[in-house]
This record gives C-alpha cells, structure tokens and sequence, in this order.
C-alpha cells in the first residue's frame, strides 16, 4: 500500500502541539522497540517511535552489558538450552515460543553482525555472540532505526492511547518535555515496547521504567499475565547504581563484624542475602576470581568498575557494602499478555514487545541474567513489528476515522486536588521495596499491602490533572501504583512458591498452579488462572 | 549522580541534553545545566556521550557529593569511562574485547 521508503508525515505544527500520521507507533526506544521499528519499516509501514527518554540511552539494556540467550542451532544444544530452564522457571515455559525465540534470536545476532556490530571473536578464531555491551548495541539500534526511515520522538513520553469508536487502538498523544508542548500520533497499529517497571529503585539504567505503557494499555482494556513473578533483586554497592550480578559468583558474603554469612550467594542464596540485610550491613568482596577472571571482568563490563575505581576500593581485595535494589518486572517475567505469534495483545491493533510484555512464555516463573530477556526483546520486537504492520495493512483507509483519548488518571479534572506524583510514588515504593512485603510474601502482610494500595488508587483517580511540568511524574507514579496492585493481588491468587515468587505460608510449588495468573482493571483489579498452552493442546487432542 | 561540568571543556554542544534519559540537563545561552540533579539514574552514559571529556557522574547514586572538578581533573577520571569502553581512537580494539563468554556458566 505504501512505497517502503515513505515516512511518517507530518500533518501539522502549530504551537502548541505537532500531528504525524503512520501506519505504525512504536512506543520505547530500548531494544525491544527500535527491533519492532525496523521490523515495521522493513515490512513497508510508514512508523514513528516516541521515547521517553533518548532512543539509544533509556532502557535497562542501554547502560549495561547484558547476556543473549544465543545458541547454535545444533539440536542437542537448542534442546540442552531449553531443558536446563525448565525446572528454575517452574515448568511454565512453552517449548514451542522457547524453539522460536531461539531461531529468531539466532537471527537478528546474525543481522548485528552484518550491520557491524564489534562481536569478539575467541582464542580459536570463532565470533562469539552470546554478549552484548549496551551502550554499543543501542548506538547501533539507534543509527539502524534512523536508516530504516522511522521518524524518532525523543524526549517525548507517551499520555495515552486514542482508539476508534469499535475499540481498536488508533494512535496516542504525550508530551515533547523538552519543548513544552504535546505530540499526537494518529496509527492504526501501536506496538507498547516501554520496557517493564523498577519503581524507580535507581537499578542501572531502569528509572525511566516506570510501568507507563501497562497503564495506557490497561486503560484500552488489556490484560497481564504472571504479574506475581515480579520480585526479582539484584546486588549493587550499597551506595551505588551498578547491578551486575553475575559477577557477585566470585564473591564471599560476610557481616559487620566480618564473619562469613552462611549460605549467602548470589545464585541460590539470594533470599540469605535479603534476610541479613534486614539484620544489618552486609558486605561483599570478589574473592574467588583469579587474575585471568579479574582481567575478563574489567573489560566485559567497564562500569562494573566505576563505583570502585572513583571510590578508592579495590573489589577483589577489599570488603565494600552492598544492598539488593528492586527491579521488579523489569527482571520479572510478567507483563502484557500475549494472544498470538504476533505478539499481539488482547485489544486490536495493539501489541507488545519486550520486557513490557510476558516473558512467560520462554521463561515460566524466572529469569536470571539478562539473557532470555535480551533473546525476547529481539525476537518479540520482530514478531511485533511485523504483526502490527500486518493488523495496519489489513485496516486499510481510515480517513475520517473518529478517535477518542482513553487516558484517565492524572489525565482529568476531578477533585481539585491535583495528583501529586512525587509523594504517591514514594508511598508505592514503602509497599513494593521491603523484602518482607515482596521478596518475601505472605497472605496477611499481602492483603495489607494491598489495602493500603487500593486507598491510594481511590484517592489517585478521583485527583486533579497536575502542572503540566508535573503530568509526566504523576502518570510514572498512577503507572507505578497500578503495577503493584496486579502484582499483589497475583501473589495472593498463587497460593504456592513457584519461580521467583516465594510465599511463606505456602513454601512448596504445588501442582494444581501449574497455571499462568491473568490479571487486569484499574478501579477494580481482578484475576484469573488460565491453562498452559501445553497442556491446552493435550486436552483438545483428547 | 552527575556532579561535574567543566566549564573550560565543555563546548555547549548540548549532546548531553538531549542523550540523558531523564532529562537532567537544561540547555542555557551557554554550557548546559545540571536542572535536575534528583532525576539522575547514575547510569554514566551523559559521560560516554561527551566529546570533550567534560562531566563528571559519581557513582554514589542516592547522595550528592559536592565533588570539586579540580580534584576529578587530578585523579584523570574525566573521560576514564569513555576510554574503558573504547569509544576513543586510542582503544577502539576494546569496543570488541567482550570476554563474557569467558565468564558465563561460572
């Protein structure tokens, strides 16, 4: 329908306010959406992708190295890598999407070798592809999304989504903070790639991971999936930003007074950690890395180094303070629920790519690295890209289309009272950052939690639109404070410890939740269980 | 967080107004401002993306350090990021260094 090479059009820049018209909106510029930007360009839709941030530094991915599940497709590897999961995840996973996602990831790492992307190569002359350094890979995502003919918005966060009188999404306004005015794209498809939410705990790179696209996507009606797996931690210095865990294998843990904390460990023996923190300092030191190891580390991860370097402390030799921050769904493995192979979700012409959508389908109930999650930001941003330029071409003209805001909290004048974002994400964060609420859960210490979050819900809707200098913070902090009430009130409805998420009351995974929790609403938060796909294939077999 | 610009190499080229993903900075008539030193995220990248060396992120994320640009300028720490990551002429090889291979599985 469209010369490939076409852009999105401007339609019009008053003061005030700048119009586009694309066959496509890609929301979030991390990996997951500049992969869905190409994918969308690349199968002839005219896109626009708005971030945030700057597309090329937001996101998690951007100012960390991260793993990729990348594997050979030698059969005895695919199958090793897909077993070896199962049982940390907790058998939710799909072996179907886990096969696909290593095919698609194979690719696109292929595709950023092609496009240059400075992948080593070993001591026997083999390219290794199962690592990528952040800053350079989204550099690179960047260059190649401009190339691809998107139109990027930076600075330029996303309100709310517009739909048309039937419900398909058409679209979405926000903000230009930088210029102080408002953007409005008019799509026929929207691809949410916003990245998950770590309640602003400052783990690297992750506070522009506010939930904001779950909100907007909630308000059109859609549905989560596997919200309770959203109480991963990770080990950073006390003072300081950098999580990394992977390197804490080669630490010992020890108390104030220097004696060793049993079981504590960064695999395995995170739990240990978060209970003597509790009790006090904890304190780590890279003991068991050799001087091979120490030289891989430093030029693997440059800024694993930087709080220790500009603080005097020499990790592999010296004690230094440390402290598990909260990175919620961003290493959980909830998000949108995905209906089909084209990553669409429950509302038409909306679909999700990344860690804003499930990671359930490859990962069940856990993720550890980034790994699996950098393999399906790939992959899904593919899938979602295409699928979304498909679902457009599909709806054909929509001149003249009628197209409604469906944008509610923070968004509306209601109460007099404006939305006072700062203080309601501080409060969100005294429910979701507290290992005895989240790491380690329970029905009473649940239930509370939750009361409190549906007083502050009750307050949030009936408030005031802020200052529009304000708007941004109190739609971060109405996203933040819906994401914890799904996932609370998931954790309530999985009455066992299956993946990441740990009941003390119900300590053992139980077979009859070998079911995935939707959840969804706003004013009032619902779930459900609904069977694995797995299993729901073995019965329509029957 | 951000601490430092200095303002003898800082050019008001205005990259790091517009890479900080928070949005930090504030363009001025002149070199950019630090407007909101709360919002930093402490993820280093303003550094990377500076062409001339000029700012300076401590690592403590949470509290501001009133650190004094002469004393970041005698440690050689300005610009210290950028050449780990070789994104300088002088250590361009180390943009394909990455040994995680050699650390995964550990």
């Amino acid at each position: 329908m469209t010369n490939p090479s076409s852009r999105a059009e401007k339609l019009s820049s008053s003061v005030g306010s700048v119009v586009f018209d694309a066959d496509v909106l890609v929301l979030g510029g991390g990996p997951a959406g500049t992969w869905a930007a190409i994918s969308a360009a690349e199968h002839g839709a005219r896109v626009v992708l708005a971030d945030k941030g700057f597309c090329g530094t937001s996101g998690a991915t951007a100012a960390a190295g991260t793993g990729v599940w990348y594997v050979d497709p030698l059969p005895e590897r695919r199958e090793a890598a897909m077993a070896g999961r199962e049982k940390l995840g907790g058998h939710l996973q799909d072996r179907r999407w886990m096969a696909r996602v290593l095919d698609r990831t194979y690719a696109q790492s292929n595709q950023l070798a092609d496009w240059g992307y400075p992948y080593p190569v070993d001591e026997d002359g083999k390219p290794q592809r199962n690592s990528l350094q952040g800053p350079e890979y989204m550099r690179l995502m960047r260059k190649r999304t401009k190339q691809a003919g998107v139109t990027i918005l930076d600075h330029s966060p996303a309100l709310e989504l517009l739909v048309d009188g039937s419900g398909v999404v058409a679209g979405a306004t926000g903000l230009r903070r930088q210029k102080g005015d408002r953007w409005t794209v008019n799509a026929k498809a929207v691809v949410i790639a916003t990245g998950g939410c770590a309640f602003l705990s400052k783990t690297l790179g992750s506070n522009v991971l506010t939930g904001d696209g779950y909100l907007l996507a909630a308000e059109a009606g859609a549905e989560f999936t596997s919200m309770e797996f959203s109480n991963a931690y990770a080990i950073s210095p006390a003072f300081g930003s950098v999580t990394k865990t992977l390197f804490y294998s080669w630490a010992s843990f020890t108390d104030e007074q220097g004696s060793v904390i049993p079981g504590a460990s960064s695999k395995g023996g995170r739990s240990v950690i978060a209970r003597a923190l509790r009790k006090g300092a904890v304190y780590a030191q890279l003991d068991e890395a050799d001087a091979e190891t120490q030289r891989h580390m430093r030029v693997s991860q440059p800024n694993f180094f930087l709080p220790f370097d500009r603080t005097g402390i020499d990790p592999f030799t010296q004690r230094f303070p440390i402290t598990l921050r909260l990175e919620g769904t961003v290493r959980g493995t909830g998000g949108l629920r995905i209906l089909d192979d084209s990553c669409a979700t429950t509302v038409p012409g909306l679909y999700a790519a990344g860690d804003a959508a499930t990671r359930e389908l490859i990962c069940g109930g856990f993720t550890g690295g980034g790994s699996h999650n950098a393999a399906w930001a790939m992959s899904s941003g593919y899938w979602a890209g295409q699928g979304a330029a498909e679902f457009a071409f599909q709806l054909g003209a929509t001149f003249g289309r009628q197209v409604f805001r469906r944008g509610a909290v923070g968004l509306r004048s209601r109460n007099g009272r404006p939305l006072q974002g700062g203080a309601l994400a501080q409060s969100v964060q005294g429910e979701v950052f507290p290992y005895e609420l989240n790491y380690f859960r329970e029905a009473g210490r649940l239930g509370e939690s939750l009361s409190r979050l549906d007083a502050l819900w009750s307050d949030a809707s009936v408030a005031d639109a802020p200052d529009e200098q304000e708007l941004l913070r109190a739609r971060e902090a109405a996203a933040m404070l819906a994401t914890a009430r799904w996932m609370y009130r998931s954790a309530l409805a999985r009455q066992e410890s299956r993946g990441m998420h740990r009941r003390d009351d119900y300590p053992e995974q139980d077979d009859r939740y070998r079911h995935y929790v939707t959840t969804g609403g706003l004013d009032e938060v619902w779930t459900s269980a609904r069977p694995l796909p797995s299993l729901h294939y073995a019965e329509a077999a029957e | 967080m951000i601490e430092v610009i200095d303002t003898e190499r800082c050019t008001a080229c205005d990259i790091c107004v517009n890479v900080c993903p928070t949005n930090v900075f504030d363009k001025t008539d002149g070199i950019p401002r630090i407007a909101r030193q709360g919002d930093c995220q402490t993820c280093f990248l303003c550094e990377l993306y500076c062409p001339e060396d000029a700012l300076f992120v401590s690592p403590f994320a949470d509290v501001p350090q009133g650190i004094d640009v002469a004393a970041v300028k005698e440690a050689a720490l300005l610009g210290s990021y950028r050449r780990a990551v070789g994104w300088v002429d002088e250590s361009r090889h180390l943009r394909a260094a990455d040994r995680s291979y050699r650390l995964f599985g550990h």
